[in-house]
């Protein structure tokens, strides 16, 4: 019989619940990222895919299509590269913050517009399924016919550790994934500094990082200055990387705690 | 039944010929208010996944309109399928989507921003705006504003595509009804002074 889950805690087993993280009387950037470079940390980008070999991406872990074929949604080795640049701008920002994280490829977006719902939905099932330790999303639907199924996958997510961070609207629009609290959901900053971003205290949008005018990885292996919260995202998902490198054992609910005491509003920028 | 049905056909014919002119201005005023070179309205045409220019206003008006590429293409594309507004400066540089843009636009901008046009759950296309003033740094201020343009243009293109499938559907119920509507056009037109939108859309 497997073991039931941990519906309760009886008297005497607090001690099977100890905590796996020291932490500090005051946690700020030095304990939560200092000297870290991402290493280990398996980082997911659920995108149009990436350019294999850009000098700001470097060496993938591995890469994957999602497909769609009458309705059926499979996952298959991508050998194609990124269609259109965007998950390869994404790819560059997270390698630039956390150098020696490793970077996963799975393609949903560039195959056209139609089944676009269920191939992301099937790409973010799927890496679930790999257990990456962070999943990073600069996109999201609007299709209410979805938002449930994604709702359950991104609660599933957070309680196998698989962090999700996804960009936010800031336009009067109902979409997901951002909007659920099982995420972490960001928005634009116009600071240059990368590793500047602040705790929203009125969400939905959680957190806010840089976005403007940041130079992002381009097709062909060049570079261009480009705006939007899809490139404030993976700043995050780069910092998410730092701070899971030095301390593996956090929980998604730690790691965005992490986050809010180190947020340069409140404190852990010094 | 038979006025009944006039009725629908002759707002129906005409609000389509009023959307066109709400987007079109919609478009105009984009490109006043950002400096622009240039501005473009796209839908996306569900039937045959593809972007269809569908308002144009500076560089490139009057030839673009109706010309058609793939949904998953350019920058348009990017912001179609994440649902996500992007700038993109020094664009120039890059001689592919030179060429890219050249076929798509007649010409080849220095930067563009782009906003996906959502309405209810549905992306119904994307509004773009090229070549804003050098000296102008973006910020998100614009941001801001060309996303409540992008509502704007959400509703026209909503209500476009609506007075669309209404015509389509009069067509097929027969050349009678198609021809009472007509009549029952030009008569309301005769018997209305010119609209805002029209006057914006040819003062321009």
């Amino acid at each position: 019989m497997e073991d039931l889950p941990a519906w309760s805690l009886p008297a005497d087993a607090a001690k099977q619940i100890a905590i796996g993280v020291e932490w500090p009387a005051r946690v700020n950037r030095d304990w939560a990222w200092g000297g870290s470079t991402g290493n280990g940390v398996r980082v997911c980008i659920l995108d149009s895919g990436i350019e294999p070999g850009h000098p700001l991406v470097g060496e993938l872990e591995g890469a994957v299509a999602v497909t769609r074929d009458e309705g059926d949604v499979s996952v298959v080795e991508d050998t194609e590269g990124d269609l259109c640049g965007h998950g390869t701008a994404c790819a560059g920002i997270v390698r630039g913050l956390a150098p020696d994280c490793e970077l996963f490829s799975v393609r949903v977006l560039g195959a056209g517009f139609k089944g676009s719902g269920p191939v992301l939905l099937g790409g973010l099932r799927w890496a679930v399924e790999q257990g990456f330790d962070v999943v990073n999303m600069s996109l999201s639907t609007t299709k209410r016919q979805f938002a449930e199924l994604l709702h359950e996958l991104a609660d599933k997510a957070y309680f196998r550790r698989t962090v999700l961070v996804a960009s936010a609207h800031n336009m009067p629009v109902e979409s997901y994934p951002w909007r659920f609290s099982s995420v972490i959901s960001v928005g634009s900053h116009e600071d240059p500094d990368p590793q500047t971003f602040f705790y929203n205290p009125s969400p939905p949008v959680e957190f806010f990082a840089r976005g403007v005018g940041v130079e992002i990885a381009w097709l062909g292996g060049g570079t261009i200055r480009s705006s939007g919260n899809s490139f404030a995202t993976p700043h995050v998902a780069g910092i998410c990387a730092l701070i899971l490198a030095k301390h593996p054992e956090l929980t998604p609910f730690q790691l965005k705690s992490v986050l809010y005491m180190t947020a340069n509003n409140v404190g852990g920028g010094a | 039944m038979s006025d009944l049905r006039a009725a629908v056909a002759a707002g129906a014919l005409g609000s389509e010929e009023s959307y066109r002119e709400l987007l079109q201005a919609v478009v105009e005023v984009a490109r006043a208010i950002f400096g622009a070179r240039a501005s473009s309205v796209f839908l996306h045409d569900e039937e045959t996944d593809e972007l269809v220019f569908e308002a144009v206003a500076g560089e490139g008006a009057g030839e673009l309109v109706g010309k058609r590429f793939p949904s998953s293409t350019g920058v348009a594309g990017w912001v179609l399928v994440t649902r996500q507004p992007l700038v993109i400066e020094e664009l120039e540089q890059d001689p592919r989507f030179a060429r890219e843009a050249a076929e798509s636009t007649g010409f080849v901008p220095k930067g563009l921003m782009a906003v996906p046009l959502l309405h209810e759950d549905r992306s119904l296309g994307v509004l773009e705006v090229l070549d804003r003033p050098a000296q102008a740094a973006f910020s998100l201020k614009e941001m801001e504003l060309l996303g409540l343009f992008a509502n704007e243009a959400a509703i026209a293109l909503d209500l476009l595509q609506k007075a669309r499938h209404a015509r389509a559907v009069l067509q097929n119920e027969g050349e009678d009804v198609s021809a009472l509507a007509r009549f029952a056009q030009r008569l309301e037109d005769a018997a209305k002074p010119r609209s805002a939108c029209s006057a914006l859309s040819t003062s321009s």
